[in-house]
């Protein structure tokens, strides 16, 4: 029999952050070896360019559990590949505003610039969205019900 | 409208007869006088069934990505904003241009059969409009209906004016009318977020995935559909109104921003009537607020929103709701 | 012949809401369909033709089948059919207001579900439905059920009921509508016979009057096959179809599927959801595809319904004329325009 005392868990939040390879990684290893620290929760995914990421990977993400997911890239003008992040902001102020026309809560979704030298500010940038991620709650309006069925 | 059908078989006739066109693209008379079908007609004796009237509302642009590969040219009849269509597919070379004539059309709003029916009327007889007014004939004797109220949802805010630059001919230019047709748009975005959420959720869970708004769509041209596609990891003929139905909806209406030229077919064919025009205007409202004023299918040329940047583009995290901070 | 006042119905459906399901006719954002019953949903039994057909409650859109759970290098194989039965079971239901079209429709999804091999998911929930029918008395100009010698105004089912402007009149069939009318007698009072008689013929006369009751369905045979088959109108018909499902999916007596997987964060769902001869992909194999033109899908959708059906099912087609095809078909194509244009003169 369950324990009727045990304190319901609390919420930890699935992040799922999407990290282009020139900068944003590499501004996430920087963090890593300067010993900041950022959630255990945010679960990088490398992409080439924050261009690769199609908005079908945001919805996906979504569907399978995230709670929120973040987009970092390279400064606008720093591109590797001169302009990849510049359709990035486009393509993702619209799809956000989108989500949000559909009543998905505007603070899931956030875009981030975060060079290769910003160790520190990639750090921040993680906590502060963890932090506002958690307090916004689990996410119930975008997800997939098929996929936590059992839990 | 009989009049401009008149001329329309007129002009079919000729073209037919003269050999300089090898079909036209109009509408075939249905089972009644509400239900035209698309169709094409390769001969003079064809053209008995064809009809042009207060329910032509099928957008015929689509029909050219094939047609326009057969041998000889194709006559087509398009409505002022069926034009943008066209103009979009042939900038992305999906229609053989040479291989075309345009005939542009007049319109003046299609009505819906659905929402006459809706009235209550059934066993419908006649309609006949005139000016503001619909007439009903039924089994039941004649009911008038206010016209705005009973025109399909893409005609209700349609500001199209006929943008085919080299048409042969024009049968009765179409004014520009003067309406807001973000309107609905800006209702929604006035909503709190559990509104906008409680509205689509009621909305989409009625959604059959019969796929006939993507199929309609003359943006939605692409050979593989990814939704299709059992390779692409998203192909999904499941109804499952948590999930499936906002992923379907939301990367359709993505996939089409920027080219979506507002024609309306999506709502026009949703069984279960679904406001998805709403879907594509938003999109269109960002685009025209963030980027400028844009209207896909204006010409034939050019780069679209999602294909161009500027330097200080705002930043999407201070873009809710349409605006920018 | 009993009859309960219309305003009334909502204590009908609350009492049988105590021990029973109930499906009916109910209005959600603009449209009809058939879905559960519950306080403060809106009831529209006058609606003639919900959006969706009722089959969706025996033969639903999207249904799980079974589940796979992997540990390790096991694969353990979940039938879920016990649970479903249970709960099935544990609340049977009412199917409240199907038309004698979709009535005719669940016959014709019987012969399939229900032969060997028996598709248990179906059979489960189509023991446990009481089926309340309700004859039409406003038929429109896409009916033509007639056609196929039903009777709209007649009983069908396990329970029969006919509406008018002041009235419900109500009566049991079988012993599943004897049962449920145990159930709610209370509510209702004797009387109606003349009632229902009138309309019934009041009906009748409409219907005698729409201009597809009398389609002439004798070419549809087996052994004119292989003449319809080749028959050149099927391009000509065909052109406008978009592909799109629209037909297949508010079809009442359309019971194609698909059987798909889905990855969950423990194991896989294994479920099945309608499919369309319309898609690209239907029937898709190693391959390929068998049908690679629209023409050769649209064709197989109307052979299917009016001789590849019947010549296994002794002559029983699997269209009932409901028409809603006729009226949803964004495009305006229809099996009524099949029937006309390959059905011989007598439809001229």
């Amino acid at each position: 029999m369950q324990d009727v005392t045990t304190e319901k868990k609390e919420f930890t939040p699935n992040i799922v952050a999407f990290c282009c390879n020139w900068c944003s990684y590499a501004g996430a290893d920087l963090a890593g070896s300067s010993r900041l620290s950022y959630p255990a929760n945010v679960k990088i995914i490398r992409v080439p360019c924050s261009c690769r990421v199609n908005p079908m990977f945001v919805l996906k993400a979504f569907q399978q559990g995230a709670d929120g997911v973040i987009l970092c890239g390279c400064h606008p003008g720093d591109c590797h590949y001169v302009t990849g992040n510049y359709y990035t902001r486009r393509r993702m102020a619209l799809l956000y505003s989108f989500l949000n026309y559909m009543g998905i809560e505007k603070e899931r979704t956030r875009l981030e610039w975060v060079s290769a030298a910003e160790g520190v500010r990639f750090s921040a940038v993680m906590n502060d969205f963890v932090k506002t991620v958690t307090e916004l709650g689990e996410n119930k309006r975008l997800t997939d019900l098929r996929v936590k069925e059992g839990e | 409208m009989k009049e401009v059908e008149l001329k329309m078989l007129e002009r079919a006739k000729a073209l037919l007869e003269s050999g300089e066109v090898a079909r036209v693209i109009g509408w075939k008379k249905g089972e009644f006088f509400y239900d035209p079908s698309p169709a094409s007609f390769e001969t003079v004796e064809e053209l008995d069934g064809f009809v042009y009237n207060w329910f032509c509302g099928a957008n015929l642009s689509k029909y050219l990505i094939e047609m326009s590969k057969k041998e000889g040219k194709t006559a087509v009849f398009l409505k002022p904003c069926d034009t943008y269509s066209f103009n979009q597919l042939v900038k992305e070379h999906r229609i053989k241009r040479e291989n075309v004539y345009v005939i542009a059309v007049e319109c003046l709003g299609k009505l819906d059969i659905e929402k006459i029916k809706a009235k209550g009327i059934s066993l419908i007889e006649n309609v006949e409009v005139v000016d503001k007014e619909v007439k009903v004939t039924s089994a039941y004797g004649v009911d008038t209906l206010a016209k705005p109220e009973v025109v399909l949802s893409k005609c209700a805010a349609c500001t199209k004016t006929h943008q085919v630059k080299d048409e042969e001919i024009i049968l009765h230019e179409t004014p520009a009318r003067d309406v807001d047709r973000f309107e609905e748009v800006k209702k929604l975005e006035a909503m709190t977020e559990e509104e906008r959420f409680a509205f689509w959720r009621e909305q989409l869970s009625k959604c059959i995935r019969c796929n006939a708004c993507r199929n309609v769509c003359p943006a939605c041209s692409c050979v593989k559909c990814v939704f299709d596609n059992p390779n692409s990891g998203i192909a999904a003929k499941a109804n499952d109104d948590k999930f499936e139905e906002q992923l379907f909806h939301i990367i359709r209406a993505f996939h089409v921003a920027g080219r979506c030229t507002d024609c309306g077919e999506c709502s026009r064919v949703c069984p279960q009537n679904i406001p998805l025009h709403l879907l594509n205007r938003k999109f269109i409202k960002d685009i025209d607020n963030l980027y400028g004023e844009y209207q896909a299918g204006e010409t034939d040329e050019g780069k679209t929103p999602l294909t161009s940047y500027t330097e200080g583009d705002t930043e999407p995290n201070d873009v809710f709701n349409g605006e920018a901070k | 012949m009993l009859k309960i006042a219309k305003e009334r119905l909502n204590e009908l459906y609350a009492k049988i809401d105590e021990t029973m399901g109930l499906f009916l006719p109910i209005k959600r954002a603009g449209e009809v369909n058939f879905a559960v019953w519950g306080a403060g949903k809106e009831v529209s039994l006058e609606t003639l033709k919900t959006v969706k057909s009722p089959k969706n409650a025996f033969f639903p859109q999207t249904e799980n089948m079974m589940k796979f759970k992997t540990e390790g290098k096991n694969i353990e194989v979940i039938d879920i059919r016990e649970k479903l039965s249970e709960k099935i079971e544990e609340r049977p239901f009412v199917m409240f207001g199907v038309k004698a079209c979709d009535y005719k429709a669940i016959e014709v999804l019987d012969k399939v579900f229900l032969a060997d091999p028996v598709d248990t998911y179906y059979q489960m929930r189509r023991n446990a439905a009481t089926i309340v029918t309700l004859a039409c008395s406003k038929p429109e100009e896409s009916c033509f059920c007639k056609a196929f010698g039903i009777d709209a105004t007649a009983a069908y089912g396990d329970v029969t009921t006919w509406l008018d402007n002041d009235n419900l009149y109500w009566q049991a069939n079988t012993e599943k509508g004897e049962a449920l009318t145990a159930l709610v007698q209370e509510l209702f009072e004797e009387g109606g016979a003349e009632e229902v008689a009138a309309q019934q013929e009041a009906t009748k006369t409409i219907i005698d009057k729409l201009p597809f009751s009398n389609l002439d369905l004798s070419r549809f045979q087996p052994e004119n096959l292989n003449e319809l088959f080749d028959d050149k109108a099927w391009e000509e018909m065909s052109e406008a179809c978009l592909g799109c499902g629209t037909c297949t999916f508010v079809c009442p007596t359309c019971q194609c599927f698909d059987i798909r997987d889905f990855k969950t964060n423990e194991g896989v769902v294994r479920y099945r959801c309608w499919d369309s001869c319309m898609y690209s992909d239907f029937t898709l194999m190693a391959h390929g595809n068998s049908r690679t033109t629209q023409m050769q899908r649209f064709r197989q959708r109307f052979m299917h319904k009016l001789v590849y059906y019947p010549s296994q099912n002794d002559g029983l087609y699997s269209c009932v004329g409901c028409g809603r095809c006729v009226n949803k078909c964004p495009q305006h194509l229809n099996i009524v325009k099949v029937i006309k244009t390959l059905g011989g003169k007598n439809n001229d």
